[in-house]
């Protein structure tokens, strides 16, 4: 029941929801619990809640950890 | 707790269906061609092979993203002929409706089945009307029946498939379950998904010109694709493997799982086909379902690998292997 | 889909494993303590890629499963009553409680509706003011923030006819139960991604520092499950017990501030009954007094005795000691058609899980 996915932030309203698209599917959400959170940022959406941020640098880490990896 | 009433998930075309045709009506009606379990019977009369099938349609919304309950009814059951090989020909179709019902609606229904018949070249020759009060149905059922001719040579049964088999499907999965389910649930989406909602006779007929030694046909309607190969599996008793990764399914069907936490194998098609067909054919096979409309995005999404007691297997996109179950109920969404 | 697509690589979740299978010979037990955790190994079929060596024990993170028989009863209950509609995420609505559940309430005709978020449950209250709406505040940290949000909101607006019906409930202090209880040689945990992005990775650390026991907070795609496992198996070998976390690009160490203080607002914490666990101290959320109003314990319901399903042993499935197969029902009175407990209901269950997939 801890089911959260990422999606991209289109749109913030001035009410602190948003439109969020998730895979070409559009969902609006709160963004009560993330107040720092700008258009293009990707968020993780749980129970129409965004409730934290994707840190695009951090998540590129295990593919640097590993791409160029042989073993 | 035991069970003493009927739920929603009895018909939702899963194990518990299963259950119920099994030990209440197949013990009760039991005869040689109900037990095949197939779509539809095909019964040898006086040298005429005759594919006989029956459905009952109740979709909410009525009206969805590519279709409506009318289309469904005419197409569902001309499907169900074409999956038994036959050329569908006659339907007869009969409908519940509750007082108090749209006749501007009725006649939107009406006049797309009558569309829906034009394309899939069969005539409506036979019907019932009934009216109920109030409550008593929801909105509009429809019964549709149809007949078909079975030509020469061809035997096509759920319990036919054997081992090298390859496993076929004529496009993405799930656009049905989601367009009917966003409607519901007021999914929004960049793209419309549309119900692939479509009359498969042609395409069946196409397939046969290539080769009559097809096994197996199968429309993976209520319960999915997972279900269907998961009854073929048991009537034919032979393990099936299939590739997460070939499976075709669009975009946005597979965002939604993610997001409703569904899983796209169980979810509901209306215009697909499962084929399995000999490895010797396939690539010819494959040629020509691509030709057709309906086919377009044909793939070869697995095999038959051995004879057993009817397990499915996913090959995962990862490299991992794990067991597909039929439906277990009906699909509940979980939270994101 | 990004962040998703890319977390499945084939290629890459070979080398990790290779690298797994390199490392450590020893038999290792790591408990995934979530339930999306479980299902998503299940799904991606890991627990066949790993060697032999590595053994994964599911936890009690299904908070469906973990909810006592006692409170699916309590929402019944309410569900009976006149003008009361109960709003709730999809995942409870068949699990058995003593004699009903709310799918056949729902056949007998009471208001039991599918809610995706909190604020649906809110609107629903807006919308019908001349009835009782219960949300059925179930779930982990994830969640609990959301619940949190919805009665500041109704409270904002005035919306007072809403109410929740809590058992959330907090996560580590289930894993220290679960050490203290001692029936399981777990090796490592592999913390909770989501619940871990409210909380942070600070509450693990007495797990690493007390009980020498390594924690890797890990996300839920196939590739971040694998290389948590790796991080954890490295951990062993090195004979190092940390708090580590792979899930970066969610989880911060202090986690999200802002979902912390909305909880710690709303709700205070109180002991918690634990489905095959037991009362743990200070593991549940319940409003505080001064948002009492929107607790649905004010009202008065009758509540049926309770009645455990005979022979299961759901609780020792949650708390690891034996896998479903194990126990006599699996497969036999107990399928996800005729489900005797709450571990072969839920989605996340573990034995729906070894059902499903196994
Ligand atoms: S198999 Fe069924 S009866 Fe046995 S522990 Fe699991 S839920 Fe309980």
């Amino acid at each position: 029941m801890c089911l959260a996915i990422p999606g991209k932030v289109r749109k913030i309203f001035d009410d602190r929801t948003a439109e969020i698209e998730i895979g070409g599917i559009v969902k609006n959400a709160s963004l009560e619990l993330i107040p720092q959170v700008s258009v293009g940022d990707y968020v993780l959406l749980h129970a129409g809640f965004a409730i934290e941020v994707i840190d695009r640098g951090k998540a590129l880490e295990i593919f640097r950890a590993w791409e160029g990896k042989v073993d | 707790m035991k069970e003493d009433r009927i739920l929603l998930s009895h018909g939702s075309g899963g194990k518990l269906s299963f259950n119920l045709i099994k030990k209440l009506f197949l013990s009760n009606f039991n005869n040689p061609y109900l037990k095949r379990l197939d779509d539809g019977a095909v019964l040898n009369i006086e040298g005429l092979k005759l594919a006989y099938t029956t459905d009952s349609y109740t979709v909410d919304p009525l009206f969805f993203k590519g279709g409506n309950i009318g289309e469904l009814a005419v197409y569902g059951t001309v499907n169900d002929l074409a999956m038994c090989g036959a050329t569908p020909l006659y339907l007869s179709c009969s409908f519940i409706i509750e007082e108090g019902f749209s006749l501007n609606l009725l006649e939107k229904i009406v006049s797309s089945m009558r569309a829906a018949s034009a394309i899939a070249k069969v005539d409506i020759v036979t019907g019932d009307t009934k009216v109920v009060n109030k409550g008593a149905a929801d909105k509009i059922f429809i019964n549709t029946s149809g007949v078909g001719i079975v030509k020469e040579g061809v035997n096509i049964s759920g319990s036919n498939a054997k081992v090298g088999d390859v496993v076929m499907i004529n496009g993405p999965i799930g656009s049905h379950g989601i367009a009917v389910l966003s409607e519901r649930e007021g999914l929004k989406f960049e793209t419309e998904i549309k119900s692939d909602t479509a009359p498969l006779s042609s395409l069946v007929a196409d397939m046969l010109e290539v080769s009559k030694d097809i096994h197996v046909l199968r429309d993976p309607t209520r319960g999915g694709l997972s279900t269907s190969l998961n009854e073929i599996a048991l009537s034919s008793k032979v393990d099936i493997e299939i590739n997460e990764s070939d499976i075709p399914i669009q975009e946005e069907v597979r965002a939604a799982c993610e997001i409703l936490g569904y899983d796209p194998l169980y979810l509901a098609n209306e215009g697909k086909l499962v084929a399995f067909i000999p490895s010797e054919i396939a690539p010819n096979m494959l040629k020509k379902m691509k030709k057709n409309k309906y086919g377009k995005e044909s793939k070869i999404i697995g095999r038959v690998v051995k004879k057993s007691e009817g397990k499915v297997y996913l090959n995962t996109t990862i490299g991992g292997k794990r067991i597909v179950d039929m439906l277990t109920g009906e699909q509940l969404p979980r939270i994101c | 889909m990004k962040y998703v697509d890319e977390y499945r690589n084939k290629e890459i979740a070979q080398k990790i494993l290779r690298q797994i299978k390199g490392i450590s010979e020893k038999k290792i037990n790591l408990m995934e303590v979530c339930g999306t955790h479980t299902v998503a190994i299940f799904r991606n079929g890991i627990r066949k890629m790993l060697p032999s060596n590595i053994n994964l024990i599911s936890g009690p993170g299904c908070p469906v499963c973990v909810t006592p028989i006692s409170y699916v009863d309590e929402i019944i209950a309410l569900s009976r009553k006149e003008d009361f509609i109960i709003t709730t995420f999809g995942d409870m609505i068949r699990v058995p409680g003593s004699t009903s559940t709310l799918e056949k309430e729902k056949t007998d005709g009471a208001d039991i509706r599918i809610v995706y978020s909190t604020l649906d449950a809110l609107k629903i209250a807006q919308d019908n003011s001349s009835k009782e709406v219960v949300f059925m505040g179930v779930g982990f940290e994830t969640t609990s923030p959301t619940i949190a949000s919805a009665v500041l909101k109704a409270q904002k607006d005035e919306i007072n006819n809403f109410s929740v019906l809590s058992v959330a409930k907090i996560m580590p202090p289930a894993m220290k139960a679960l050490l203290e209880g001692k029936e399981v040689n777990i090796d490592g945990f592999i913390c909770p991604g989501h619940v871990s992005a409210i909380i942070g990775s600070e509450p693990y650390t007495f797990i690493a520092t007390q009980y020498k026991v390594p924690c890797v907070i890990c996300g839920f795609e196939p590739l971040d499950i694998l290389q948590g496992i790796y991080m954890l198996v490295k951990q062993i070998e090195d004979g190092r017990a940390e708090v580590e976390i792979q899930y970066e690009r969610a989880v911060k160490p202090e986690g999200n501030k802002i979902a912390l203080d909305k909880i710690n607002e709303v709700f205070k914490m109180v002991d918690s009954d634990w489905r095959g666990i037991g009362n743990i101290p200070l593991s549940g959320l319940e409003a505080k007094d001064k948002y009492g109003k929107f607790n649905a314990r004010k009202f008065e319901v009758e509540i049926e005795e309770t009645r455990e399903p005979k022979g299961c042993r759901c609780g020792e499935v949650l708390r690891g000691v034996i896998i479903p197969s194990e126990c006599p029902l699996f497969r036999k009175a107990c399928s996800p058609e005729n489900p005797q407990g709450a571990c072969m209901v839920s989605t996340e269950g573990t034995c729906a899980a070894y059902y499903k997939y196994n």
